[in-house]
């Protein structure tokens, strides 16, 4: 029993603990509580699985924003939490499904201890190609030059769920303020906390942005850092959320697609094909990209979060 | 002979830009109704469908003077490292129909989304016209894309894009069941995903080509088959996983309907077919696919027997769809068949295909006439429909010409689809399929006749009607009726465009 | 690489557990966390796979994970729709319930 099993062992025995604990708890704000926790462990895991990338991710929008999301909403459903409770069901389907989630963990399982020794890889062909991209870091050359069509769509995912999410504003309400007005307390710990921790926290988002080219790192940690600190000075009352007419938040939802498309299509004279680089050029061309994207991806993480207009556009 | 453990290079084919830019073209119109916004993506989507259209048609042309599927390789990097997007005869026809559909479906919808006089901007209109492209460009990503990977993307974008249809007059009973359609949805995004993890863990690729070439009869791939084919029946809504659409189907605006029923249940649909008969032919069991066509079976007698208690019509017409999707999913165990007698499997494919089409443009046609007859009647309650063959004749005419594609009466599209598959079951032995096709086209029959009867009832006097409902509209809804009904003349056609692409292991001469 | 195993054994187990809340919680919100678990569990098993395909230097294969981070990202927004639909429901008719209305109560066209 070498050390490193035992810590992995403890490690993934406390994840699945506090994943046990978050589906069976009764109160529901517990439960969310206990997922932030299940998702800042996780993050331990991915380090531990050698992918720190997804780390980053994991905690960033997995542990931090999706807990913001859940305790927003649990908060906003207190209201509900009596009846729900009464509504707790039977012995006959509990005992149904604990046998299938057992039964389908369990085939799992198996399947994934019997998959294949020596694994199929890509890595052999990623660090043949890599160096043509001038990256240093193998995550990001592909997610931004093998499969670069993958990371185009999902910042059209983005867009996508935020036109959904704005889709649900009552329509008096239309091209109006999401999210509540905070009150403005500027001697408040939030406000302190907010004018310490918010500049801080850019310079390390842009830092994450600029490093995420050769080592762990890149645009979508470094844009949820950025959503993240938004949020914190709005929810400090620092600034306001802008109306969702105002043009300027519109582009700067679109600006990294837009940015992302424009240089794929200059691929097809100069480099032979939509979404291929020029020789030499890679490295800049996809650090414009990112830092277009990891912009927009900040503003509409901030808005997903935020959700749809609750308040009308005068001040 | 078989270089893809290595990866064969792929080549871009002539004409695979057409590819790139079908992909693009909605996206880029969604960017530009956000930018814009108020009434300009209204003009955006009138400016990008009709385009969209003429590349569809151009790209059907080149796929038909070619003879071969066309490539085209993403950043130059040939999979399994990059990702290539692949049109075949399947992908073209459904382009097509999809621009189509979608075209008439903008048509029919600008009376209902107009901008509000002298308001710069509303929710609805917007949000109608912005989805309209949101949910052409994921359909034409699923049409497309050539990875399991970007197919699962594709498949959340089609999910953002239809679930905003359903609640999109903010009716709070909507938003119930818009909110049932997401978790639904989610499920067979999480299981899909679950599959193409142990696909790639086994293999080393989510190319579907690739993966063709390496797939074994083993646990991973069986597994691997079994989840990500649930994950696509519950956005398919195949029974028992249908309870989400009837209640999202009918309470969305009637332009709404259209494009869900006829288009969006489609994509998710289209990927099943890619993975049966693509990905995995050699996996999947006989017994899997007659599970799969039996909960087809089911799907069709429950379906049209629910159909049949309806009181409104766009219930009515909503378990009609849950009804007709059991037909497509028929086509399985008897292309599975007819490969197993060594025979090539194009009347099961082009069966299933053409009633996917003829499904979409009918339904499309049915939804979009039941919405004309709400404006002019106030109601959709099928007792009282009296007058209705007065006043909306060629919606009438449209729905009777829908209907008659859904039952399957020559010469409709309806009836090819059903005929091709007929014929192949009793080709390869599998009569059952037969019994059950005859008694849900029987069913069929009952409502559809029962709704013109009772429309074509005269009243002494006239009720006014509460709109009026422009020509035009009716038209557009008559004129994809039409091509419902008159898309079993493709039988004679003189090339058959949905082969075109598709693997042949049993033609004479390859292999 | 028997540690690794702890890791495949920890995905599927969390993919049971979030499946057994899934079916079992009435509540859309706790539904909503089940899937997240789920889907982190999905997430890990993919982390495995990647780890196995280490090679060359490299502490894993680098496709899975730029797979795993574009998902990660997709089933947040996926989330953040559920929950802005979820809270928009609660505020619309005052439940959080998917149970369906009266029977006699069918959507208007």
């Amino acid at each position: 029993m070498s050390p490193t099993l035992l810590v992995d062992g403890g490690l993934l025995a406390m994840v699945v603990l506090v994943a046990m604990w978050t589906i069976l708890v009764r109160d529901s704000f517990a439960a969310v509580i206990g997922y932030a926790c299940y998702g800042l462990l996780l993050a331990f895991a991915w380090v531990r699985l050698a992918a720190i990338d997804a780390a980053l991710t994991e905690a960033a929008i997995g542990g931090g924003l999706t807990s913001v999301l859940l305790i927003r909403a649990v908060v906003r459903l207190r209201a509900t939490e009596a009846s729900a409770q009464l509504e707790a069901p039977g012995r006959t389907l509990r005992f149904g499904a604990a046998v299938l989630s057992i039964a389908v963990a369990v085939a799992l399982g198996a399947v994934v201890l019997g998959l294949p020794d020596p694994a199929p890889s890509l890595a052999p062909q990623v660090a043949e190609h890599i160096a043509s991209t001038g990256l240093g870091n193998a995550v990001t050359a592909v997610l931004l030059s093998f499969r670069a069509i993958d990371t185009l769509l999902e910042a059209v995912v983005l867009i996508y769920a935020l036109v959904a999410v704005w889709a649900l504003t009552p329509d008096r309400l239309w091209g109006g303020r999401p999210g509540p007005k905070y009150a403005d307390d500027p001697n408040g710990m939030l406000a302190y906390m907010a004018r310490l921790l918010a500049p801080l926290g850019i310079v390390v988002a842009i830092y994450v942005f600029w490093v995420g080219a050769d080592l762990p790192g890149g645009k979508f940690q470094a844009g949820t850092l950025l959503a993240a600190m938004w949020l914190l000075t709005i929810m400090a009352g620092l600034t306001d959320v802008p109306p969702i007419s105002r043009r300027w938040l519109r582009i700067a939802l679109v600006a990294g697609t837009v940015v992302f498309l424009a240089i794929g299509f200059a691929g097809v004279p100069l480099a032979g094909a939509f979404l291929a680089y020029p020789e030499g050029v890679a490295k800049p061309l996809i650090l414009i990209i990112e830092a277009a994207s990891m912009v927009s991806i900040a503003v509409t993480l901030g808005l997903l979060v935020i959700g749809p207009p609750e308040r009308s556009e005068s001040p | 002979m078989n270089g893809a453990m290595a990866g064969i290079p792929e080549a871009t084919t002539a004409g695979g830009f057409l590819l790139v830019l079908m992909l693009v073209l909605p996206v880029l119109g969604v960017l530009a109704a956000l930018v814009l916004g108020g009434r300009h993506a209204r003009r955006v989507a009138m400016l990008a469908l009709p385009l969209g259209l003429v590349l569809a048609v151009m790209l059907g042309a080149e796929l038909v003077q070619s003879g071969q599927k066309l490539v085209y390789v993403l950043g130059g990097w040939s999979p399994p490292l990059g990702i290539a997007l692949r049109a075949d005869g399947l992908s073209a026809v459904m382009l097509l129909t999809t621009a189509l559909i979608l075209l008439a479906v903008a048509v029919y919808g600008q009376a209902d989304f107009r901008m509000p006089e002298g308001a710069a901007d509303a929710r609805a209109p917007f949000m109608f016209w912005t989805l309209l492209l949101a949910v052409w460009g994921s359909l034409n990503a699923v049409f497309l894309a050539g990875d399991l990977f970007t197919l699962y993307v594709a498949l959340e974008l089609l999910t953002f894009a239809g679930v905003p249809l359903v609640c999109l007059d903010g009716r709070p009973e909507t938003l119930q069941a818009a909110l049932r359609y997401l978790l639904f949805a989610l499920l067979g995004s999480v299981l899909y995903m679950l599959g193409a993890v142990l696909l790639y863990g086994a293999y080393g690729t989510l190319d579907i080509a690739l993966l063709a070439g390496r797939v074994r009869p083993e646990p991973a791939a069986f597994a691997a088959a079994a989840l990500m084919t649930v994950g696509l029946l519950a956005k398919t809504a195949l029974f028992p996983l249908h309870l989400w659409l009837p209640p999202a189907h009918a309470g969305a605006p009637a332009a709404a309907s259209a494009v869900l029923s006829a288009l969006v249940v489609k994509g998710s649909f289209f990927l099943v077919i890619r993975l049966w008969l693509d990905v995995m032919p050699g996996i999947v069991t006989p017994v899997a696919g007659q599970l799969l066509a039996g909960l087809g079976a089911a799907a069709i007698i429950v379906g049209n027997l629910v159909a049949l208690r309806q009181t409104r019509l766009k219930l009515l017409i909503a378990y009609s769809t849950v009804a007709q999707i059991g037909y497509l999913f028929l086509m399985f165990p008897l292309a599975a068949g007819l490969s197993a007698m060594q025979l090539p499997n194009d009347p099961a494919v082009t069966g299933g295909l053409l009633q996917a089409v003829s499904h979409a443009t009918a339904k499309a046609a049915m939804f979009m006439g039941a919405g004309l007859i709400y404006a002019t009647l106030g109601h959709d309650r099928i007792a009282d429909l009296a007058g209705v063959g007065r006043q909306l004749p060629m919606t009438l005419l449209a729905f009777a010409l829908g209907g008659i594609s859904l039952v399957g009466l020559p010469p409709a599209g309806g009836f090819l689809a059903k005929w091709l598959l007929l014929s192949t079951a009793l080709t390869t032995g599998q009569w059952w399929w037969v019994v059950v096709m005859v008694a849900g086209g029987l069913l069929t029959s009952a409502y559809v006749f029962i709704v013109v009867m009772r429309a074509l009832v005269a009243v002494d006097a006239e009720n006014t009607p509460k709109m009026v409902v422009p020509r035009h509209r009716e038209a557009v809804v008559l004129a994809l009726a039409s091509l419902s009904f008159l898309l079993g003349l493709a039988a004679l056609l003189p090339v058959d465009i949905v082969q075109i692409g598709r693997p042949q292991p049993f033609a004479a001469g390859l292999r | 690489m028997s540690g690794l195993s702890l890791f495949g054994l920890c995905g599927s187990a969390l993919i049971g557990i979030g499946l057994y809340g899934l079916i079992v919680n009435p509540q859309p919100l706790r539904k909503i966390l089940a899937f997240n678990m789920i889907g982190s569990g999905v997430f890990l098993l993919f982390g495995v796979v990647a780890r196995r395909g280490a090679a060359l230097g490299m502490g894993g294969d680098p496709v899975p994970q730029a797979l795993v981070i574009t998902g990660i990202v997709v089933a947040f927004s996926a989330t953040a729709l559920a929950i802005a639909l979820l809270l928009r429901l609660h505020e619309a008719t005052g439940s959080a319930t998917l149970r369906a209305p009266d029977a006699e109560r069918q959507p208007d066209a």
